[in-house]
């Protein structure tokens, strides 16, 4: 049988033990998500990357390619559960684009704008988190964290260094950082970690480089994330190998 | 329990008590082989000697156990029975499920909070108390329930929270308050093949050594029995394919997590059944090729513990359990995890990462637990009572228990039966018994609503009573909740929606963040601020979370809402304030506080009318 499988009608290859987001990616087929990062193993919880498999619903990121499937991607039942969950990601954390440093590189928003997001929605939860400055280098606003978890991943499989954890159960899950005093300038965390890049939104920011690129000429004010992204992500899935 | 309490974070480094707390945290992490993978029995087991995890007691154990230190935090912030804070010498929880709701716990918690002069979730400022409610402790049949130090306390009554006080305020040691307070009973009040099964420990471990593995797989796939923790997963598909499965050790799980609001049937197997539950374990290790099983018990059901290892004990010295059991060659061995209040732990691969010391998050599946379970090996997760029937399926072959029950369920199922009943308890019924023969049985007249299978499965109405219970019809864990035509079933509906959004395990966004937008509309209408259109929310919710969550739990946690809102229509729209969309935020109760700094409380410092302008803003509030 032929390795390939149909997204949305159209036929997207596949190799064997790649997932759904991956062959997608490889082929320059963008899947909405947020937890997923293509130099990471798949975490699977942002839910983002949901699509329907034969009529079920499974998340991209985690589900083996198989060829045959017929997966449903950017139909307006998805992009309507999609925009429902990026409002849930907007009103759960403190959210304030305009006067964020990440606005025009934040994945959350330019996510929200692909789906047509207007507004979040729901009540806010307008959650108490401190911001953590401590670090020479980095500063810590987790009132924008998605808990994507992508910094701890990264920090874990790449830096060596387990910096960063999610705490807490539920709505009270947080993110902390490995120290006693729960400051990152008592951790062994530095500027050049691969975790101090992951970051989709706008938590963990290096200090004295804010807004060195004008709002407006940001990567996602350039071009929408479905073009973005695969570019990206395609180069990086075909490097991988 | 010994508790330092308050001073411990004034501790300083280097004090004489500091390197008491040292040597203690030191045998205890010597008595688990400082192996991480016991985290959660370790930060048990400190807790009990320390009052609470300190952060530098959290540090120590991390460094003991060699794990990041943020990760040993994660575990300890996970589980609701620890503590990261001071709560005080007597941490008094009280058992929130519906049916203690039912039975009037709020009274006696404001009573007992009252008299000991605190406010709920808080140290009284002594630093000797705390009191706080809790999701359903097991006890449905006998509450008001409550946890004193981890120690169940059944049957209350106000005058049980007023000597109560007066034990705290003496400084009176839990385990010297009257005996008779600690007392469970089992409430069994129908029997059939399980209940009375009439055979001796070890009987039916004998007869399945006499079959061998490969004959002792064919009764249970010719029993066609069904798993008993909810999803009714065939029991022979299961133990063939993890013994199929390649790997250097295969283990079994017992889950006796038994967190379903409403069910305590597993209770009482382990109370009073346990040697056909380890039985069943050791039968299910013979099937498998395992040695080695766990058992997973929730930490509500502590009590147990020291009796169900003794039992162990007694059983090893039998020949019933260990090495060379009865003298035929085959070795295996159980061991007692006690969880820590987290309902996800119930869900097997959340229970297999709790195991491992983890929070209890779902693992991304496949792979399952049959070929990656605990530590990667093969496992199977059962639940107490299908253990148990595997049990009596070795003595009486599969042929005798598929004449019982219905084609698709074979066998009989233990329902757990509380609320509004003349007798509250377990009843062992053939599957196919229909909800009205239920109700007939303990005594419920005039009956308005039946919960089927706890917080996470339908509600029934009265025309659907004649419905059968069975994994075809009307499935169930053995939850049964009843409500009687004067209950508010909106009640009911916002109890559920706390207990979902405080267990959810926080890992996936539908169910994290969905839970707690549930919890809060319901709240809304509770306050008198709903509409039709926050109903029409919670349809919203309910078509996302089902399907788009990770897990069972966010993938049931709404059906009995949605139930209750196409049944019982008029307890939800009694609650609307208008027919259009109003705002969550009522700016006059916001200005409280600064009513209450100024000591004003004349007509100028209250707003008059509703300034609904200020829609979709929502003050941040406590969490549920
Ligand atoms: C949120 C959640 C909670 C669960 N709680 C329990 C439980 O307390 N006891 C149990 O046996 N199964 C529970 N289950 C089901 C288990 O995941 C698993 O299916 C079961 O233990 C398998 O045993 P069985 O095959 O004997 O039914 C739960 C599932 C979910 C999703
Ligand atoms: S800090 Fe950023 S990368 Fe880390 S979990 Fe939060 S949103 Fe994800
Ligand atoms: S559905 Fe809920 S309990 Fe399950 S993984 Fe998601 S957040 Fe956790
Ligand atoms: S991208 Fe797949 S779940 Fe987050
Ligand atoms: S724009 Fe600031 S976090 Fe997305």
């Amino acid at each position: 049988m032929n390795n390939s499988f149909l997204l949305d009608g159209e036929d997207v290859p596949f190799i064997p033990g790649q997932t759904v987001m991956q062959a997608a990616a490889a082929a320059g087929k963008y899947i909405p998500h947020l937890c997923w990062h293509p130099d990471f193993t798949a975490h699977g919880s942002c839910k983002l990357c949901t699509v329907k498999i034969g009529g079920r619903f499974a998340t991209a990121c985690t589900t083996r390619a198989a060829a045959g499937q017929e997966v449903d991607n950017r139909t307006e039942e998805l992009t309507a559960k999609r925009r429902t969950l990026l409002q849930l990601l907007f009103v759960e954390g403190n959210h304030f684009c305009p006067s964020c440093e990440k606005s025009g590189n934040c994945v959350l928003q330019a996510t929200a704008y692909e789906m047509g997001m207007l507004s979040p929605h729901f009540d806010h939860f307008y959650p108490d988190r401190a911001v953590d400055a401590s670090h020479p280098d980095v500063l810590l606003d987790f009132n924008r964290c998605i808990m994507c978890e992508l910094c701890v991943r990264a920090s874990r499989e790449v830096d060596g260094k387990d910096v960063f954890a999610l705490s807490g159960r539920g709505a009270k899950s947080h993110l902390i950082v490995n120290s006693e005093t729960g400051r990152l300038a008592d951790t062994d965390f530095a500027v050049t970690d691969r975790a101090a890049e992951v970051c989709p939104v706008g938590v963990i920011l290096k200090k004295r480089v804010g807004f060195a690129v004008p709002i407006g000429q940001r990567d996602y004010d350039e071009k929408p994330i479905s073009e973005k992204a695969v570019g990206k992500v395609a180069d990086g899935v075909k490097e991988a190998g | 329990m010994v508790i330092k309490s308050m001073h411990d974070s004034l501790r300083i480094p280097g004090s004489q008590e500091d390197s008491v707390a040292a040597a203690k945290i030191a045998t205890i992490l010597d008595r688990h082989a400082r192996d991480g993978t016991r985290l959660v029995q370790i930060l048990r087991e400190v807790q009990d000697a320390e009052g609470w995890l300190s952060p530098a007691t959290l540090s120590a154990i991390a460094e003991g156990i060699g794990w990041p230190r943020a990760q040993v935090e994660s575990t300890a912030n996970f589980y609701s029975f620890f503590h990261t804070r001071p709560l005080g010498e007597y941490r008094i929880l009280f058992s929130d499920n519906i049916t203690d709701r039912m039975l009037g716990n709020q009274d006696l918690m404001r009573s007992l909070c009252q008299k000991l002069w605190l406010e709920p979730g808080h140290m009284s400022e002594d630093g000797l108390v705390s009191v706080d409610a809790t999701s359903c402790t097991g006890m449905c049949d006998q509450g008001p329930a409550l946890l004193a130090n981890y120690r169940t306390i059944t049957r209350l009554t106000p005058e049980r929270i007023d000597e109560m006080a007066h034990l705290i305020r003496r400084r009176v040691p839990v385990g010297d308050w009257p005996s008779d307070w600690f007392h469970v009973e089992d409430n069994i009040r129908r029997r059939d093949a399980l209940l009375d099964h009439g055979l001796a420990p070890g009987e039916a471990l004998a007869a399945a050594l006499d079959r061998g593995p490969a004959g002792l797989l064919g009764e249970i796939e010719r029993s066609a029995l069904r798993g008993r923790g909810g999803a009714g997963f065939g029991s022979d598909i299961k133990w063939r394919s993890c013994r199929d499965a390649w790997g250097d050790a295969h283990y079994v799980i017992c889950n006796a997590d038994e967190g379903e609001p409403g069910t305590f049937k597993d209770r009482v197997l382990l109370s009073s059944y346990f040697d056909m539950v380890v039985d069943g374990m050791c039968i299910a290790g013979f099937a498998i090729g395992a040695s080695k099983g766990f058992i997973y018990l929730r930490g509500e059901y502590r009590y147990l513990l020291d009796r169900l290892e003794t039992r162990l004990a007694q059983r090893r010295e039998a020949g019933l359990l260990g090495r060379n059991i009865l003298g035929r060659g085959f070795s295996f061995d159980i061991e007692i995890h006690l969880g820590a209040g987290a309902y996800i732990c119930g869900e097997e691969s959340a229970l297999i990462e709790s195991l491992e010391g983890k929070p209890g998050k779902p693992r991304i599946r496949p792979p399952f637990p049959v070929t990656h379970g605990y530590l990667a090996q093969p496992t199977t997760v059962n639940n107490v009572e299908t253990l148990a029937l595997a049990a009596l399926i070795a003595v009486k072959g599969g042929e005798w228990f598929r004449g019982i029950g219905t084609a698709y369920s074979t066998g009989t199922k233990l329902l757990s039966v509380s609320g509004d009943v003349a007798r509250p308890g377990i009843y062992e019924f053939p599957f196919g018994v229909t909800v009205a023969e239920v109700l007939e049985a303990a005594g419920a007249p005039d009956t308005q609503a039946v919960t089927t299978a706890g917080a996470a499965g339908s509600c029934l109405s009265a025309d659907e009573f004649g419905r059968h219970i069975a994994f075809e019809d009307v499935p169930t864990g053995g939850s049964i909740m009843v409500f009687d035509r004067s209950r508010d079933m909106f009640e009911v509906a916002r109890n559920f929606a706390h207990f979902f959004a405080h267990e959810s395990c926080g890992f996936c966004t539908p169910c994290r963040v969905g839970t707690a937008v549930n919890a809060r509309l319901l709240d809304k209408l509770a306050n008198d601020h709903g509409s039709p259109y926050d109903l029409d929310e919670m349809e919203k919710m309910h078509r996302l979370m089902q399907g788009a969550s990770h897990c069972g739990l966010g993938n049931t946690a709404t059906i009995a809402l949605r139930d209750m809102l196409a049944k019982f229509r008029p307890a939800f729209d009694r609650r609307l304030h208008s027919p259009d969309y109003e705002p969550g935020f009522d700016l006059d109760a916001a200005l409280s506080q600064a009513r209450q700094m100024t000591g004003r409380d004349d007509p100028g410092a209250h707003l008059t009318d509703n300034l609904s302008a200020h829609a979709g803003e929502t003050p941040s509030e406590a969490q549920p």
